[in-house]
């Protein structure tokens, strides 16, 4: 609870500053804020004791359990599905996508209509969706086989800047934006739960160079695939 | 809306976010590992306050802070307050006349990433891991100042109106040459970095103020020029975080020659 109240302190300072000193304007609406900020706290409170609870242990354990049984196939599938599974349902990416498919109208490379403007949006939630599950995968291999991650990032980062001098100029912030979004508050927890605990399950792999990286790779490869989305539609 | 209505919206619309990875999770688990969980009430119960910590997180964000940040984003986009803080001038406003947004954006940037429940989430993790080599709190400070750079950088990009690959660029090729420099321990907990800082808190203070440059601002479009800023928030934290690890091997090195 003082932890979180802590960590809180500097929005409401800043807030308070420039509402009151650059401003220039009373805090409107002084009781819901004060319920909001209450809420604020608890609910970091009783995020942070659910993590070391729930989510921590079971990503955990169950990269152990997979490192032990030792079927790759299940693995993967597993990295798959919960890559593709976050993300789908993301609230940030469905509202993305919605912004993405005006710009494509916007731009003219759809139709004006609702229904094209729909379809575009889905496309490119499935195309995230489907990047994310791929980076997972490609995340947890890395793990499995120790490959170096900077090789794979640096080559992941000049593919987006050969990609963006041919994708549409419409599409790129997007496409930047879109590795940002995909990482959610559930997500995050568990797929570093689950790259430190395969990395401490496997004989040979350091859980601090081995086991984080897979972050990084789900916000890398939806740049490179909305890209790739924009110049093919 | 009444209260406990919002907050029943909001804890629905959670757990509606946390069943495919429920599901997901469970499935395997019963499926394919076919063992029981160790502790499974417990796990079960800290799922219940993730759900919980994370609905009553994002009601107070909805009604404290959001209304009130997207406001201050309006206002001090406003050409009528940047007029008022340059004073007269019949010239067009110049690009430094913008300056308490740039000042905003840092100190909004800085603020909300050190709230951010992923980043805290990843601190914890890497603070275990290195068996307390990295501090939770110089992890986030790090990332925070990362996350400021980045928003008042990107803040400006949309008020002068470069392209906005230019940067992402320049950002990709201090990236890769700190990589080669920075300690081998923390490139990947770095790359990682970037990832977190933008879900809860972040992203929607920073988009409401960016669509409000873009709007402002004379010849910014909202749909081109309004992204952008988290591509920004996420390629920083990267640079600093692997200088915050390159400053404390300094250190170590130098105290170790004065020894």
């Amino acid at each position: 609870m003082l932890g979180s109240l802590r960590d809180l302190a500097p929005i409401v300072l800043v807030i308070a500053f420039f509402q009151l000193v650059v401003l220039q304007q009373p805090i409107p609406d002084f009781f819901n804020l004060l319920v909001g900020f209450l809420c604020v706290v608890a609910g970091l409170t009783f995020f942070i004791y659910g993590l070391e609870m729930g989510l921590f242990p079971i990503g955990g354990s169950m990269a152990y359990e997979f490192a032990r049984k030792g079927s790759l196939f299940w693995l993967l599938l597993f990295a798959f599905a919960l890559g593709v599974g976050t993300t789908v349902a993301e609230p940030a990416l469905i509202a993305v996508a919605a912004e993405a498919a005006q710009v494509a109208a916007a731009g003219g490379m759809i139709a004006m209509e609702p229904q094209a403007q729909l379809e575009y949006a889905s496309g490119l939630r499935y195309t995230v969706a489907f990047s994310v599950g791929f980076a997972i995968v490609l995340g947890v291999l890395r793990i499995l086989k120790g490959w170096p991650i900077q090789y794979i990032i640096i080559g992941g980062y000049l593919l987006v800047v050969i990609m963006t001098f041919f994708a549409p100029k419409e599409i790129i912030g997007i496409a930047y934006d879109s590795g940002g979004v995909t990482t959610s508050t559930i997500t995050v927890p568990l797929v570093t739960a689950l790259g430190v605990g395969l990395a401490s399950s496997i004989k040979g792999r350091n859980p601090m160079i081995d086991g984080f990286g897979l972050i990084a790779f789900a916000s890398l490869s939806p740049m490179i695939f909305v890209m790739a989305y924009g110049m093919l539609m | 809306m009444g209260f406990w209505e919002q907050f029943a919206d909001i804890t629905l619309a959670t757990i509606k976010d946390v069943i495919p990875i429920v599901v997901i999770l469970f499935g395997f688990q019963f499926g394919v590992i076919r063992r029981r969980i160790a502790n499974l009430r417990k796990v079960l119960v800290g799922f219940v306050y993730v759900v919980l910590g994370l609905a009553l997180f994002l009601l107070g964000l909805e009604k404290a802070l959001f209304p009130i940040g997207r406001l201050m984003a309006e206002q001090l986009t406003d050409p009528d307050f940047i007029r008022a803080w340059s004073g007269p001038s019949d010239m067009g406003l110049r690009w430094y006349d913008y300056f308490w947004v740039y000042i905003f954006a840092f100190a909004i940037g800085a603020s909300t990433t050190i709230a951010e429940p992923s980043l805290i989430a990843v601190a914890m993790k890497a603070n275990e891991v290195s068996g307390g080599s990295i501090g939770v709190w110089g992890l986030r400070i790090a990332v925070a100042i990362g996350v400021a750079i980045g928003i008042s950088l990107g803040a400006w990009r949309i008020v002068t109106g470069y392209p906005i690959y230019w940067f992402i660029i320049a950002g990709y090729i201090i990236v890769v040459i700190q990589t080669f420099f920075a300690p081998k321990m923390i490139v990947p907990l770095a790359y990682d970095s970037g990832g977190v800082t933008t879900s809860t808190v972040t992203v929607p203070l920073v988009a409401a103020l960016g669509l409000g440059l873009a709007e402002t601002v004379p010849g910014r479009s909202a749909l081109i020029d309004g992204f952008g800023l988290i591509a920004f928030a996420s390629l920083f934290p990267i640079i600093t975080v692997m200088a915050y690890a390159q400053i404390a091997e300094l250190r170590t090195k130098r105290s170790k020659i004065t020894d």
